[in-house]
């Protein structure tokens, strides 16, 4: 169970990016953040696994404090919390097998790292979860010759081989092309029920949280606004959310999204 | 989303994998580290080390730093003498090195010399870049005797390499169209040479000259060690008395002058370009 | 008419406006003044000057034929040349990298080592590698470890220097990618930092390696061991025609080197 409570983060002497955050994701659900650029939805998932450091407030992993843990301590809480990014984040060099057991980084000696020689057992569950997601033939190909879809695919692999508490996913279709990114949501959506694990993730298609994701929770300026079923995810939260400042992507439709009609598009 | 072989495959066959080899073929990759360890075994193994003469040193280290700390600006009349001629090598060097390089540089670019010229032109850079400006130093010292005259000969031919082989190249990429218009207005070629390749050079060739005054100084620190002049001469004879605190001294100060004109030099670079 | 004529007149055409005329004629006045307090206060006996070409037409024609005697030792100090130049460049790879790492903005643990690495590479590269060479003959004696030590203490701040930029030059995003999955700083060097500099690597360190060929060729001239040592013996003997072939020997050996390093840029790039 994450647990987040009056998160706040602020940078330098600025105004706060979020401002007292409270959230709590339990079992295998998967909840997608939604939210203007800027409102705080990536420095929220960067707090969690402390690529960003909270100001103050509390992140709690299954009983663990996040806040303040350092080295060690800090490293093996990151192990247990996956991460998807927006630009896969890829060794680009490498191999996809190796990208893929670098997910393990944290959980093999220096020499097993440097000689690449992994244990046999996690051999076998990256072998097993690519080709779960259909990249296996791949596994000797350099990762920059893949394209985007299957690149992401390595991505979220590499995320899984830490055996994650939780998985956080930053923006992962928005390098992609809409017909990729739909196939991205579907096999987040699906891995989480079949290992039972909590998903984050944040994204800018409302379409696609509505349609994958079993809880919304909506930011503006660092406020949490809307949590709730994708049903209740109205017009009006919608607004709320985005209101004023930008229209958020909406390719389910087909539609250019024209203002005013997200309700047609929502309903 | 399941890759469709997965059945095919069987699902409890263990599954190795090693990280595929830097080179694939086994005999070249052992071959190669084989290479390696025999040449630094044969390298090490053949050149001559003086081994009762290196285990002195550490004590004589420690005699010659602590012989120049702190260093003597004692002596610093003879120590302004040699950068004032240094500073005048330089900037000699620089003026007829940068002015000469342009009949050589036109000689060496394909475009505008005939193959002949062209040839004796790449020729030139090309000798006159392969020799460290050290060597060419003690040969004009041979030839015209000890002093700054054997710096500035040593530091133009320098500067007549490095320069000429640039701009060369510059001259070799200029707009044709320029060149034909001149030509098609009934202008020989040395009517050619002033008016529409050499405006297009020479943005570059200031910046060029800049560089080279900068590389010049540093060389002319040490083109003197071997008695061209300047202050690499100052401090040859300094190390040559055992006189390290001076030796010292005048190291900081070349140092510093070197992190002034790179400095300076980058500087005016920007401002140019 | 007349008016017309008027106004031509007055329309003068100038390239430059005003104040750039200035700065121009200023920066020429400055280097003219530069080169006249150059020519007249250098200590030069002029005519000396005049004799010159004489002098060296009269050096040149003592060196040809070039001698063919000795041809076996040439060879010889040529190898030793190159072994000095190849045995430094390895060296100099183990020093360096542990210097551009802490010199390098994104990469180094705390301040006091960024600026410790800085200093190390200014100092290596503001000291001329003949200089170094001098100081090492001093503490070592005359012979090839003070010139292979010469070549390492000068090559730290290049191959250091250069390798720092491209640390600092690296995407970050797969340095995150890697904290994110609870690596240790080591092994997030080795799997996000190495592998994308590895490329700029080797291609400095054959840059360096062409550079330390020719480098090594002068070290002999202050003993510091290489083909300058025999360079020098046949300068201080007047033997004229084995310095012409000795000369012959260094073109021929850098021409060999730059060949070598094109060559080896293309495989590895």
């Amino acid at each position: 169970m994450l647990e987040i409570t009056q998160l706040v983060k602020r940078y330098g002497q600025n105004e706060a990016v979020l401002k007292g955050l409270d959230l709590k994701v339990e079992g295998n659900s998967v909840v997608s953040i939604v939210g203007a650029s800027g409102a705080g939805k990536s420095t929220l998932l960067r707090c969690i696994n402390r690529l960003e450091e909270p100001t103050s407030g509390s992140i709690t992993l299954n009983g663990t404090e996040l806040v303040h843990l350092k080295g060690t301590a800090l490293r093996q809480a990151r192990r247990k919390i996956g991460m998807v990014f927006q630009g896969f984040n890829l060794l680009d060099r490498l191999t996809v097998m190796e990208n893929v057991l670098a997910g393990r980084l944290g959980y093999v000696n220096l020499y097993q790292a440097i000689t690449r020689r992994y244990p046999q057992a996690d051999i076998e569950r990256a072998f097993s979860l690519m080709e779960r997601v259909g990249i296996a033939h791949y596994a000797n190909k350099r990762a920059d010759q893949l394209s985007g879809g299957e690149r992401q695919r390595v991505g979220v692999v590499r995320a899984l081989m830490q055996e994650p508490d939780v998985l956080l996913a930053d923006e992962p279709t928005a390098s992609l092309d809409p017909r990729t990114s739909e196939q991205i949501m579907m096999l987040l959506q699906s891995l989480a029920s079949e290992l039972s694990l909590p998903v984050l993730i944040n994204i800018h298609n409302v379409a696609q949280a509505k349609t994958y994701t079993e809880r919304i929770v909506g930011l503006r300026h660092g406020t949490l606004i809307f949590d709730g079923a994708p049903a209740d995810f109205n017009h009006d939260a919608l607004d709320a959310i985005y209101g004023g400042i930008e229209t958020p992507d909406e390719s389910v439709t087909g539609q250019p999204p024209a203002a005013g009609e997200h309700a047609h598009g929502l309903a | 989303m399941a890759s469709p072989d997965r059945s095919a495959r069987g699902e409890h066959a263990p599954r190795t994998w090693r990280k595929p080899p830097f080179i694939a073929n086994p005999l070249v990759r052992y071959g190669i580290i084989v290479a390696v360890v025999a040449y630094l075994i044969w390298a090490f193994g053949s050149l001559p080390f003086n081994w009762t003469r290196i285990a002195e040193g550490l004590p004589r280290a420690a005699r010659i730093f602590s012989g120049g700390f702190p260093p003597s600006f004692e002596r610093f009349g003879l120590l302004l003498t040699g950068f004032k001629e240094s500073f005048q090598i330089a900037i000699l060097a620089t003026l007829l090195g940068v002015a000469l390089s342009i009949p050589f540089a036109v000689m060496a670019a394909r475009n505008i010399a005939p193959m002949p010229i062209y040839l004796l032109g790449r020729a030139i850079i090309i000798v006159s870049r392969s020799f460290h400006p050290v060597i060419v130093a003690i040969l004009f010292v041979a030839a015209v005797g000890f002093g700054p005259l054997a710096g500035i000969l040593t530091l133009t031919l320098y500067s007549i390499g490095f320069v000429g082989k640039l701009l060369a190249e510059e001259i070799e990429e200029i707009d044709w169209g320029q060149v034909e218009a001149m030509r098609a207005s009934g202008a020989g070629y040395l009517a050619t040479l002033f008016y529409a390749v050499f405006p297009q050079i020479l943005p570059r060739q200031v910046g060029l000259s800049m560089y080279q005054l900068d590389s010049n100084l540093r060389a002319s620190a040490v083109v003197g060690i071997v008695g061209a002049g300047g202050i690499g001469s100052t401090l040859m004879n300094a190390f040559g008395r055992y006189d390290y605190d001076f030796a010292f001294a005048i190291l900081l100060i070349i140092i510093a002058v070197i992190l002034l004109s790179e400095g300076i030099s980058g500087w005016v670079r920007k401002k140019i370009w | 008419m007349v008016d017309h004529a008027q106004v031509l007149s007055e329309r003068v055409w100038q390239r430059h406006d005003p104040k750039q005329r200035l700065i121009r004629y200023g920066v020429m006045l400055g280097v003219v003044m530069a080169v006249v307090w150059a020519v007249r206060d250098i200590d030069i006996f002029w005519p000396w000057v005049w004799d010159a070409p004489t002098q060296i037409a009269n050096l040149g024609g003592r060196m040809w034929p070039p001698s063919a005697a000795g041809f076996g030792n040439i060879v010889n100090a040529l190898l030793e040349t190159v072994h000095i130049a190849t045995l430094a460049t390895f060296l100099t790879i183990f020093l360096a990298l542990p210097v551009a790492y802490i010199a390098a903005q994104n990469t180094t643990p705390n301040r006091f080592c960024l600026w410790l690495g800085r200093f190390i590479l200014v100092a290596s590269r503001s000291v001329n590698t003949i200089i170094w060479a001098l100081l090492f003959v001093a503490i070592f004696g005359p012979g090839v470890l003070a010139g292979i030590l010469a070549i390492v203490f000068r090559s730290i701040g290049f191959i250091g220097k250069l390798m720092g930029e491209a640390i600092e030059e690296i995407d970050r995003r797969p340095v995150e990618a890697m904290e994110a999955t609870g690596a240790s700083k080591a092994k997030v060097i080795a799997y996000a930092i190495v592998p994308q500099v590895m490329p700029a690597f080797f291609a400095i360190v054959i840059l360096r390696w062409d550079i330390n060929v020719r480098e090594s060729t002068v070290l002999g001239l202050v003993g510091a061991g290489g083909i300058g040592v025999i360079l020098q013996g046949a300068i201080d003997t007047f033997a004229w025609p084995t310095v012409a072939t000795i000369l012959i020997a260094i073109i021929a050996l850098v021409l060999v080197g730059e060949a070598i390093t094109s060559l080896l840029r293309r495989r590895v790039m």
